[in-house]
This record gives C-alpha cells, structure tokens and sequence, in this order.
C-alpha cells in the first residue's frame, strides 16, 4: 500500500494517511503486506480484482440502483400467493424494524440487549396465545424449515422414520421438506409417504391415510389451512388416529387465520409449524419467508428443539429479563451431538411479527380474517361467473382458492400472459405439479383487495380466458 | 474513574406487553369485511372459540413500547467488536433501495416483470465469483450455517449420483471451524470426524491423513480461523481430500482478512461461503434475515439448490429443478433474501475492487494495532502466545490469567464492559480452547477512536478486577437492568419462553422496578 496515494473512502474511518501511518507506526510495519505474512506467496491472488466500477458517491450509487431495479414491473394488482402473500403492514412496524438499535443489533448481554430480548419474547408470548401453546421457540429461517425440523424432532422422540404428508403440500415447501428427509445412503433418513388428496374436496384421503397409518410413522404433516386454501376438515380425524398409531401430529398454519380458526392444539396438534411473514412482514421477493416452531411445554418437545430458546428470568432485584434456556442441546453449544442446527435466522421478522400482533390485539385478529374470508369469497364469486372457469373445492377455504380454467381452453400461462398485459399478476400456476387440477391458479385474496381490484380481475380474466 | 463515558443505558421500566392495555383499545382496525356471512366458510370443526389472549393496545403505544425496547438495546450504538461477526456499518441506502423496489416483489411473479432484481443477483453472482473463483452462486441459504448445510447436502448429491454415498458419509473438520459445519454435516446424515490442533495453531497434516479414507465424502474448513492462525498447508490437505475422492468447503464466513488476498478455487477448494450480513455489509439484524451466499465449481453446479438466475443476452431468467435433475432442490423457499442482496450488491458497488482490496488491509491492520495495545493489560495474553507471526483480522485472547488472580470470569468482564456503552465481546465456541476466551474483530468501519475506547473499557475493567472485584462480579450496573440470573433455566419447571409459561410457573412477577 502506498500511503501517500490514499484515498479515504466515507465507509472506513481510518482510511485517512493519517490514522494509517499512526497505526501502522504502532504496529512496527512499514507496510501493511507485511501484516499478511502467515499466507504463503503461492497461496496469494495474482493481479488484480475484477469488479464492476467503484460508485462511491452515495449520489450515483442511489441512480444506478434505481435505474436497476426500475427495470421491474408494478401491477395494478397481484394475485400471487402460495405462501408468500402481499398483506398490509403497519406502518408502526416498519417503524420499529427500521431503528438502528434494532436493525444492526448483534448478540449482546441479557442485561445490554434487554429490549431485543423482551421483544422476542413477546413474538413468542403473544404467538404462543394465538396458538393456545406454552412453549415456543426463536424463530427458523422459512415455513418449510420449521416442517423439516419439526420431523426431525419426531423422529428423535419415537424413533420412527416415516413422515405422512398430503399430496396437496405446497411443491415449494415440499421441496424444503425432502432436503431434511435426507437421503436412504445416511444415518436419520426419513421417508416422506404421500397420503392422496380428494380432488373433490380438496382434503386429506382418509382411506388412504388409514391404509398409509402404521407403527413405522413417526409423524405427520398435515396443513390448516392447505396449500390450496382449503379447511383440512379431516384434520381432527387424522390427528385421533395418528396417534392411536404412536405417531406425533404437526401441523402447519398460517397464524393470520387464528382469528377465525382453532389453533391446531385444539384438535389434536403436538407440534405446530409456520410462517410469520403474514405477520407484518413485506414479501421482499420471497425474502420476507420465516417460520417457527411451537408445542406443549413438555419436555418430550422441549429438549429436542433446535433453535435458540428464550426464557424469562429474573435479576437479584426481581426485574424481569431474559436468558437462553436449553443451549446445550443447540449445535453452538454441542456441535454435531446438538439438535439439527442453528445460527442466524429470522430475527427481526419476530420483532416484526412481535409488533404486529401487538397492534392487532384479538379483535383485529378476528376482523381481518373475517375480512379475509369476506374479500377472498368475493372473488371467487367474481371468478366463478366467467364462462368456462370453475371454483373448485366449495366454500370452506381462506385467502386463496383454485380457479379452474380447464373449460376455457386454454393454459394458465396463457391466461397469466394475457392478464399480464392488462396490469394484472394472475394466480400461482398449478399445472405444472398438480396434474390432477389440469390447467388451474391459486388465487390469493386478502385484506390488502379491494372492491375495485376483484372487479378489475373479473374484467381482465373474462377478457383473457376470451 | 478514568476519563471513560458516562453512559447510562435508558431505564423505561417497560412492561411486558403482554401486561399492558385495557380491554376494547385497538391498535390497527383492518378494513371492513363487508356484508358477506363469513362464519359459514369455516367448518365448525375449526372454528376459534375463544378470542386470543392478546393485549389491547392503541397505535401510539405499540409505537412508543417497541421505541423503548429499541432503546435498551445497546448493540451497535456503541462501540461493538464481536468477534466472528465481522461488524460493519450498514449504509443506510440499502434500506431506502430495498422499501422502494423490493419490498412489494413475490417470488412467483414472470420472470419478465423482474428483470432488475435477476440482474442484481446475476451481478452479484459474477462479483462472487471474481471474490472466490468459483463459477456459481446461490442465495437462498438463510444465514450462514444454512449456507454449510447447502454444502453438506450438495455434497451429498454428488456422492449419491456416483452411487458412492452409502461408502462416503464421513465429513472431515477441524475443532477451530465453526460448529455449524459439523452439526449441519450431522444433520445432513453424515459422521463428523473432528481434527484438534497441533502445537502450530492449525491441525498437524499427519491428523488429516490419518483420518481421509475411502469413507471421506468431504471437508468443510474455516481459514484463517476466529484466532486469526492461517493454515499454510491448506493446499496440502485439500489434495489430500481430493485424493481420497472427497470435495472440499471452505467456510468464508469470516472473509476480511483474506478478501482480495486469495481465491478459495485457486487453493483447489470445489465450494465455499460468504456471509452477505457480515462481510458485504447488509445489516445483521440481532440474527437475521441474514444471507449464506454459496458458491461452487461447475463440476458441483449440477448438484447445488435452485433456483439460478441465468442470462441471456442481457434478458434474465431462472432456471429450476425441472431443467437441473440433479440438483438437490431446496434448502428453503424461494431464492432468499433478496433485500440483503442487494444491499451486498449495492455496498460492492461502492467500494469497487479498491475499496474491498482496502478494507481487507484495514481490517487487519486495525487488528493489529488493538494487539499491540491489548497485551499491554495485565491478566490478559494471546491464544497460541508461541506463534510470533501477525495475525489476521482478529484474534484470539485469553483472560485466564485475571479469572486465577482474581476470581472475574470473562462473563463478568462481559458483564462489565456494557456498563461503559460497550457491547460484550464475542468469547469463543464451545469448546473453549483456551482458558476464558475474548475475541475482538475490529473490522475497517470503527474509528481508532473507537478501538481505542474499547480497549480503555477492558483495561479499566480488568484493573477493577484486581482493585474492586466485587464491581465486575456485580456488573452490570449502568443497565437497565442488573444481571440477569440463568443458572435454572434448563430445569422444567423454570424455563417460561412464552408469558403463559411464565404465569403458569412462577404465578404474579416479583416486586421489580420493571413491574407495571
């Protein structure tokens, strides 16, 4: 490095000739190659980075990102849902997720980090009311990953290795969740047996579930509402029966509908998964994904968590706080003999989550999903007056519901296309992984619709399925 | 005193919120359902009975809790060198970029109406791959022991399309990289096979070639490790892996020393990862959203998660699972997170090849000059005090001296340290190799003004340990609250970690300042 040519750059504060002579000076080099002697000459890079120009005025860096990303299209409005879903957030919460203290926060002391802490402990406390469980752990990086884990914690609780699944599991998810199972080859394999879906009614195939049910199950993994917006109407059925087999029952949810729905552990759920980006949480492009895992508070569950668990404790002077509670399970505190792993995930998204529950409180919980059910009902209606396109599965479904193109002759990509053109982003296409449903979308609809836009759909859809 | 800060954390005596409000209040009215009879849509098999136990607050005082939770928080509103972390400021552009453009995004929209975030992560792929040599990248690990997971299964994947996984399930690592490698090995289904070190600092070669087999599906290696020692055989051992028919991982969660310095693919590595939260400046936001970025070779690109964005002629698309069958798919959903992408991106953009070149030069400098400083505090030495030569970005120290002269445990010191505005300083992982471990990593973003306070902070904290023990033991008292008492918290009946735990097992809270 050649001191006399520096030029300080405003993100590295000793970047002054200055400061680096001094520090060098204290150091005693003369050069700061010297500092980097333990890496063998032959180990080192020859020549130079190749790298887009430097921008380092904030001024052009600021253009040429929002040159980029205006490449990207805005709609008049979006149907897109299947697990990433536009919900309103708060501005409160934007608010509280964006302060510094917050936002840039490492991993402090319970006392120095107090505020982070309680925050996440009232994500835990208040989720814990909506799912009417005591013990609910820091939250995992997506959904998917709280499903995975959550049969890895079966498995090590019965020993067993097989896992039910529904076959209307949602692809993405179900991709998340064979990675976990693992492979034959290895130690802790799990096989995913896939229980068939009614086709009529969108749920769970009790037949074949029975015939699927035996003392090889370790658990399974049922979803209220489904993939396909559906009421897993069964749900308490299979539970009772899974475990007359000995089999643990998880189920996933989507905590937006707890207003208007039962937590799972009232009809049967040991362990209960999820996501919390409907909690307040913008979809960033699927960046907004984060999941948790909650049960009982027995230690059956407890102890073969794999996240980070917060308790509350007390100091000397009897103030609340909070500390780590069964670390030693964790893979930080026991490495490869640690439950799974863990590390960074999803926190802020709990302080997100944290905030919005807060703001909702029961009565917003029981409104907005009854405005949910109200709008999401509204376009189906809407929908199901266009010639050729059908609702399919009957009313007990919440946000989203599968239309039905079969009649219309022509394919989702054809009709998304067209939708496309109007302004509008169409439904999920199915056709592709669900074969059964022909050429059929998943229509999200939530609180953040409006009249005008399920209005906008019918006239766009009508135009496009013409 | 010395002429250390006064600082006092905020006192706000906050309740828990679960304690707050009063029946009927109302913090966000959702919009109106309308006229439709929405009960019969749910079957009476699942409908809620009772409305949940949540508080009843209105919008300003959600507002002003969360605002005074913020506030005693300490993080980074002082000066923090957690170590391992590679603590960076954040521009706060990123966060503009990210409200404006990214936060509205699904994942599932056509790839047409996406072209600028497919080009940012394109971009940021090819950056990556200049940084490491490797030829691809993904994103959609979600922190970077995720990232290892992606490695453990990618390499599963290869093995089992060779027909060789069944042979191979051992993973080879060290007892100084990161216990995310070994316990996402694990997870993945493999062994562990753990080499401890040599009198160097870094494991004697002869370990690893005892321990390589036909057995070995691969290594997974930090280097330089959070003690700052770089192994200079590393060339060696991934010969040898590679010879014994294994793949190689080199975990570049902690990049700033070697940033600019070398290539992972040049030293013969077939995968490595960068952690876009630390090293590239996107925000850590207290453990996440955080993003593992993994890059591979294209002998390993077939096998490693989808999907990929591809470029055609200045047009993006992605490429999933159905056009890779080999791939193992996902580790999570969707393709990451996006935000801290381009937030990563956007702070490359403004260091360019210089910059980053710079700042891996200050961050070990900075290291350097805090040494010199540090091993002047009696109680304190380094880890490996036989190995003369400079560390990297950060470094080991041990305060095992002080613990044996005067009782202070190193949480004390940690204890202590956050009543000077202070964050507490990274110690080690489990397991402790040297007595009492601390670990700054100064990285190039803190003034030496900064650095210099910190180490004022431990110099006047470790003097209070032989002067006045009793106020580090007692620490913290500049707190919003005092220490916190953990000792029980793995027993049944005193671990809450939700509020209807807590009520259930301990009943009323105690008389504290913070009860409502």
């Amino acid at each position: 490095m050649d001191v006399s040519k520096i030029e300080p750059h405003h993100l590295m504060a000793n970047s002054n000739q200055a400061t680096v002579e001094h520090m060098l000076d204290v150091v005693g080099a003369s050069d700061v190659e010297e500092l980097f002697e333990q890496i063998p000459a032959e180990h080192r890079l020859a020549g130079g980075l190749e790298l887009p120009p430097a921008l380092v005025s904030e001024a052009d860096l600021s253009r040429h990102m929002d040159d980029l990303l205006s490449r990207d299209v805005k709609p008049k409005a979006s149907f897109l849902g299947g697990g990433c879903w536009p919900h309103y957030v708060p501005a409160v919460v934007d608010e509280i997720v964006g302060r510094a203290e917050f936002l840039n926060n490492i991993w402090g002391t319970p006392s120095s980090d107090l505020g982070r802490t309680q925050s996440l402990f009232e994500f835990c406390s208040q989720l814990g009311e909506l799912l009417e469980l005591d013990f609910v752990g820091l939250p995992v990086y997506s959904w998917g990953c709280a499903a995975g884990h959550a049969m890895l914690m079966a498995q090590r609780i019965n020993g067993r290795s097989e896992v039910l699944v529904a076959a209307s599991l949602d692809p993405e998810r179900r991709a998340v969740i064979e990675t976990y199972a693992g492979l034959p080859e290895l130690e802790h394999h799990i096989e995913l047996v896939e229980v068939a879906t009614d086709w009529e009614t969108g749920c769970l195939d009790l037949e074949d579930f029975r015939s699927k049910l035996s003392d090889r199950t370790a658990a399974i993994y049922l979803e209220n509402p489904s993939f396909l917006g559906t009421f897993e109407a069964s749900g308490p059925e299979a539970a009772r029966l899974a475990k007359e087999a000995g089999a643990e029952v998880i189920v996933g949810v989507d905590p937006i509908a707890l207003g208007v729905t039962a937590s799972p552990s009232a009809w049967g759920a040991d362990i209960v998964v999820g996501t919390i980006q409907s909690l307040g949480v913008h979809m960033n492009c699927g960046g907004g994904a984060s999941g948790f895992i909650a049960s009982r508070d027995e230690e059956r569950y407890a102890r073969q968590y794999p996240t980070l668990c917060l308790s509350a404790a007390h100091t000397a002077e009897g103030d609340i706080g909070f500390s780590m509670t069964l670390f030693e399970q964790t893979s930080y505190g026991s490495r490869e003999l640690g439950n799974d792993w863990t590390g960074n995930s999803t926190y802020l998204w709990a302080i997100a989550a944290s905030v919005y529950m807060a703001l909702l409180g029961p009565r917003g919980f029981e409104e907005i999903g009854r405005t949910i059910l109200g709008r999401s009902h509204q376009a189906a209606e809407t929908v199901a007056r266009i010639p050729g396109v059908e609702v399919r599965f009957g009313d007990a479904f919440f946000k989203e519901f599968v239309a039905d193109f079969n009649g219309t002759g022509k394919t989702v990509a054809e009709i998304n296309a067209s939708l496309r053109e109007q302004g509008i982003f169409g439904g999920l296409d199915l056709s592709g992984r669900f074969p059964e449903l022909g050429q059929s979308a998943l229509i999200c609809v939530t609180e953040v619709h409006q009249d005008e836009d399920i209005a906008l759909l019918g006239e766009a859809l009508t135009e496009a399925v013409r | 005193m010395s002429g250390l800060r006064r600082y006092h954390a905020p006192v706000w005596d906050e309740p828990v919120v679960m304690e707050m409000g009063s029946p009927g209040r109302r913090g966000f009215i959702p919009p109106a359902a309308g006229d439709a009879d929405t009960a019969g849509f749910v079957p009476d098999s699942m409908k809620r009975g009772e409305r949940a136990g949540l508080p009843e607050l209105s919008e300003a005082e959600v507002q002003r809790h969360y605002i005074h939770l913020a506030q005693e928080t300490l993080g980074m509103m002082g000066v923090n060198l957690f170590g391992t972390c590679t603590i960076k400021y954040s521009p706060l552009l990123g966060e503009r970029i990210s409200a404006d453009h990214i936060a509205e995004l699904h994942p599932g929209q056509d790839p047409e109406t996406i072209q600028g975030v497919l080009a940012v992560l394109h971009g940021m792929s090819e950056i990556l791959c200049e940084l490491s040599g490797m030829d691809q990248f993904v994103f959609q690990a979600g922190g970077g022991a995720d990232a290892a997971y992606v490695n453990a299964v990618t390499t599963r994947a290869y093995h089992a399309d060779r027909g060789e996984l069944e042979q191979r399930n051992e993973i080879i690592t060290t007892i100084q990289t990161h216990p995310c490698n070994a316990a996402t090995a694990a997870a993945a289904g493999f062994k562990v096979v753990t080499l401890m070190l040599g009198e160097d600092g870094y494991p004697p070669l002869e370990a690893l070639e005892a321990a390589v087999s036909e057995r070995t599906a691969g290594m997974m290696i930090g280097n330089p490790d959070d003690m700052g020692i770089y192994n200079p055989e590393i060339k060696q051992w991934v010969d040898l892996v590679h010879e014994a028919g294994g793949l190689c991982f080199y975990d570049h969660a902690n990049f700033n020393g070697a940033m600019s310095k070398l290539r992972a693919r040049e030293l013969g590595f077939d995968a490595c990862m960068f952690m876009l939260h630390k090293t590239f400046a996107a925000p850590f936001g207290g453990g996440g959203p955080a993003v593992g970025a993994y890059g591979c070779s294209s002998e390993l690109e077939p096998y490693m998660p989808r999907p990929l964005v591809r470029e055609q002629g200045g047009s993006y698309s992605l490429e999933d699972v159905d056009e890779a069958p080999k791939s193992v798919g996902r580790v999570r959903e969707y393709w990451g997170n996006v935000p801290q992408i381009v937030k990563a991106y956007s702070w490359v953009r403004s260091m360019g090849a210089e910059g980053i070149r710079f700042a891996s030069d200050m961050s070990v400098l900075a290291n350097n000059y805090m040494e010199k400083r540090l091993l002047e505090i009696p109680g304190l030495s380094i880890s490996h005090p036989d190995i003369k030569s400079r560390r990297l970005e950060m470094t080991r120290y041990s305060l095992g001296k002080l613990q044996e002269d005067t009782g202070v445990t190193v949480f004390d010191v940690q204890n202590r340290m956050v009543d000077f505005g202070v964050d507490a300083p990274w110690l080690s992982h489990e397991p402790w190799l040297v007595p009492e471990p601390i670990t700054p990593e100064a990285g190039e973003t803190w003034p030496i003004e900064d650095l210099d306070y910190w180490i004022d902070v431990l110099a006047q904290v470790c003097r209070e340990a032989y002067e006045d023990p009793e106020i580090v033991k007692t620490a913290p008292h500049n707190q919003a609250i005092g220490p916190v008492d953990g000792s029980r918290l793995d027993e049944p009946d005193q671990w809450a970690t939700t509020w209807r735990a807590y009520k259930r097992k301990h009943g009323d809270r105690p008389k504290g300042r913070t009860s409502p």
